[in-house]
């Protein structure tokens, strides 16, 4: 193929084109600098509501208290240090990793579960449009009612505990949220039943796209529903697949306000995040540098997946 | 490319730069500090505007007026801009986590409101940023009678703020709960508060004796559900103004507050429970006694208008009889040490704290006043607001957090190592002795 191209004769881009379209070195500079118009705008946000954010928290990370000190100076990696050699960070660092994992996860099981649901023709039209509409619900919710709803269902005299004991699968009531020992599988359930619709949605569209012939095939060829399942769709779904579940990695890794809402980061620090410990940093303890460096460090690790989701988009393109 | 295109093109490209233009003058605008630094902004604006003669409009940022009655807070500003020709009071009113966040970016940022709402925890730190001017000079300036007031905070021995009303936290009990179980008075002292707590817990059902909300988040709990037993009874966490937590009266009280956990007489949840939720759980009729804010009566009432419930003074100790602290949360105010027109604030403060404008505000906030002279109006009117006035009258208003450095800090490390004393973690004495060491770091 490559010998097919390199065979090709060359032909000019300029070709057909007429001469006062061609680029011209002594084009005016007005003209010269009029596509760089069109992106300053742009390139001007980026930098103002992107660039300068990272520099100055950067800048702080390096600096001895800022904010309260009236006048900070240079420290260097320290505050780096401390962060790093903090118990409380790697608790962070274990949970988010627990939360994260699982919930992304899970996510991709229930959302792709749900869109071959949704996209099967043993289902009449109605009774998908009805499922669809109940299983997007969780997405149009927002953080905050997601966290007062639950709080209500688990609440230890929540309607959870009833129809549990009501069944007889439980003696006593359940501290859903306040137990050390539960609290995290209790948020991370949570994190999944609201994030698992965004998954949902963008596999059924990548499902609704597969070509019909491709299964017919397939079939001609003897395999069953499981191999049609594991030799066409996954391998038709798995740019999108890749796609959601990088992003998914990192939405979930900066998850805040659930958190914050249902447990505080507690009980005892057993659902501390990563965001949940750099905020308290801030917000509580006034250490501003110390959460400069503790988001300097989340946003690393953030650049990290980012640098794999942008690798794997170009070489999907 | 038709020449009505290309001219297309060059306003195209004009238009963007434009944009680039305002959007670098918007920028520049908000860089002093985002919403509250657009806001500060308006009021240098302001500020010069009286440098020529016209009027000043001071910024005033609190959490008060959302929970006051509709146009309360409005209404006092309007008699100051009346008494005050000159002089415009711009309100800049959110919930209280909102308006926490805004002001602690405003003092970094240096465009904190020139009046600010204060909650006694942050006091400590704004003064070490230099964000608080210093009251007692502004008193001095004016020559103001500080007598008349209840209480000031201090730092380093100046005024930084001065609560304007107080929220005093009693003992709530339900009557019905009560009478069912069989206990015929409020307990007055722990003894009987366990043995209440017990016969109530003992009723069945969703019912227990006391709730005690530990939620991190908020951790405030600390001090008005945990702490409050110890100044109840005349106990303090301090020594000389450091932190003393491994005294006889806070270990007597840890190891109180844990027989109650122990004697399962507590409603569950409690480590992640926040203050509303106790609330909750008291109006429901699920919890026989906690101990609450007054400002949250008119809310119960509302709520469940059937359910009966009295106010009474924590227990202390038994045999205690000495004076029993109570403690109270403030609606603190203080005025920005960067504030231009730091004169104009202080007339500002110094109205709000009149005899007749804080009787005005504490009887429309339900709380008491910091006008020692100001008697609010509910207090003829209402037994349970009488009762608590006269609580209230009868001891000292009690909280140590208040003016301590990183207060919210230092709540939540108690609370963590009181969740892990709680759930068998480590005794008493090592959550103690850790927490001592933790905030020693602070002082």
């Amino acid at each position: 193929m490559q010998n097919d191209v390199k065979a090709a004769p060359r032909q000019s881009p300029w070709r057909g084109l007429t001469r006062p379209d061609r680029p011209s070195p002594r084009r005016p500079l007005g003209r010269r600098l009029e596509p760089y118009a069109y992106v300053f705008p742009t390139v001007l946000l980026m930098v103002v509501l992107m660039l300068v954010p990272i520099g100055m928290v950067i800048r702080y990370s390096l600096m001895d208290n800022v904010i309260l000190n009236q006048n900070p100076v240079f420290v260097g990696i320290a505050n780096y240090v401390t962060v790093v050699t903090d118990p409380d960070f790697w608790n962070a660092v274990r949970n988010t990793a627990f939360f994260t994992g699982v919930s992304v996860a899970a996510h991709l099981v229930l959302g792709m579960a749900f869109a071959l649901l949704l996209n099967t023709s043993l289902l009449s039209n109605t009774t998908k449009a009805i499922f669809r509409v109940l299983f997007i619900l969780p997405w149009l919710f927002t953080v905050a009612i997601i966290a007062v709803l639950w709080r209500l269902l688990l609440n230890p005299n929540g309607v959870l505990n009833y129809l549990l004991q009501t069944a007889g699968l439980v003696d006593s009531k359940v501290e859903w949220l306040a137990d050390p020992a539960i609290a995290l599988y209790a948020v991370t359930f949570i994190n999944i039943w609201s994030g698992y619709p965004f998954y949902m949605m963008s596999l059924l569209a990548g499902l609704q796209g597969i070509p019909r012939d491709l299964y017919e095939a397939a079939t001609v060829d003897g395999a069953n529903g499981w191999q049609r399942f594991t030799n066409v769709t996954i391998p038709q779904l798995r740019p999108i697949i890749m796609s959601i579940a990088l992003l998914d990695v990192i939405f979930t890794t900066q998850q805040f306000a659930l958190i914050w809402m249902t447990t505080g980061g507690g009980p005892i620090n057993v659902t501390e995040m990563l965001s949940t410990f750099t905020y308290k940093l801030a917000f509580n303890r006034y250490q501003f540098s110390l959460a400069s460096a503790s988001a300097a460090i989340i946003f690393g690790m953030s650049m990290v997946l980012a640098f794999f989701y942008v690798r794997y988009q170009k070489a999907r393109d | 490319m038709s020449k009505g295109a290309r001219a297309g093109r060059r306003i195209s490209a004009l238009v963007s730069a434009a944009t680039a233009v305002m959007l670098v003058a918007a920028c520049g605008g908000g860089s002093s500090g985002g919403s509250a630094g657009s806001a500060s902004a308006a009021g240098s604006a302001a500020g010069s505007a009286a440098a020529g003669g016209s009027a000043v409009t001071l910024e005033f940022s609190q959490w008060w007026e959302p929970e006051l009655p509709t146009g309360a807070l409005r209404g006092l500003m309007d008699q100051f801009e009346a008494a005050n020709p000159g002089i415009k009071v711009k309100l800049l009113s959110g919930p209280f986590a909102s308006t926490k966040e805004q002001t602690i970016a405003g003092a970094a940022a240096g465009t904190m409101a020139d009046v600010v709402g204060l909650d006694g925890a942050w006091v400590s730190d704004f003064v070490k940023q230099g964000a608080l001017a210093d009251l007692s000079k502004l008193m001095t300036d004016s020559s103001y009678d500080a007598t008349q007031l209840a209480a000031q905070i201090k730092v380093n021995g100046s005024t930084y703020m001065i609560p304007v009303v107080n929220f005093v936290y009693p003992l709530f009990t339900n009557n019905d709960l009560l009478t069912k179980a069989g206990v015929t008075a409020p307990p007055t002292n722990r003894t009987e508060f366990m043995d209440a707590a017990k016969k109530i817990t003992a009723l069945g059902g969703d019912v227990k004796g006391w709730v005690m909300p530990l939620s991190l988040e908020a951790p405030n709990g600390i001090q008005n559900d945990v702490m409050s037993w110890n100044w109840s009874s005349g106990g303090s966490m301090l020594k000389d103004g450091k932190p003393d937590l491994t005294n006889a009266d806070v270990k007597a009280t840890v190891d109180y507050v844990k027989s109650l956990w122990d004697a399962k007489v507590v409603a569950p949840g409690g480590l992640t429970m926040k203050e509303q939720d106790k609330v909750e759980e008291f109006t429901n009729g699920r919890v026989g006694m906690m101990i609450d804010s007054l400002a949250h009566v008119t809310l119960i009432r509302k709520s469940n208008p059937n359910l009966k419930f009295s106010i009474s003074a924590i227990p202390a100790k038994d045999g205690y009889t000495g004076k029993r602290g109570i403690p109270y949360a403030s609606w603190g105010i203080g005025v920005s040490g960067k504030s231009k027109h730091a004169a104009e604030a202080w007339k500002l403060v110094s109205f709000l704290m009149n005899e007749a404008n804080n009787s005005t505000l504490s009887t429309a906030a339900n709380a008491f006043p910091g006008n020692t002279k100001s008697v609010p109006g509910f207090v003829a009117g209402d037994d349970l607001f009488k009762a608590a006035f006269d609580i209230y009258k009868a001891g000292y208003p009690a909280n140590e957090f208040t003016g301590l450095p990183v207060a919210d800090e230092l709540m939540r490390s108690f609370d963590e190592q009181l969740q892990k004393t709680l759930t068998g973690g480590e005794t008493v004495d090592q959550m103690l002795t850790t927490t001592q060491g933790t905030w020693s770091k602070n002082f």
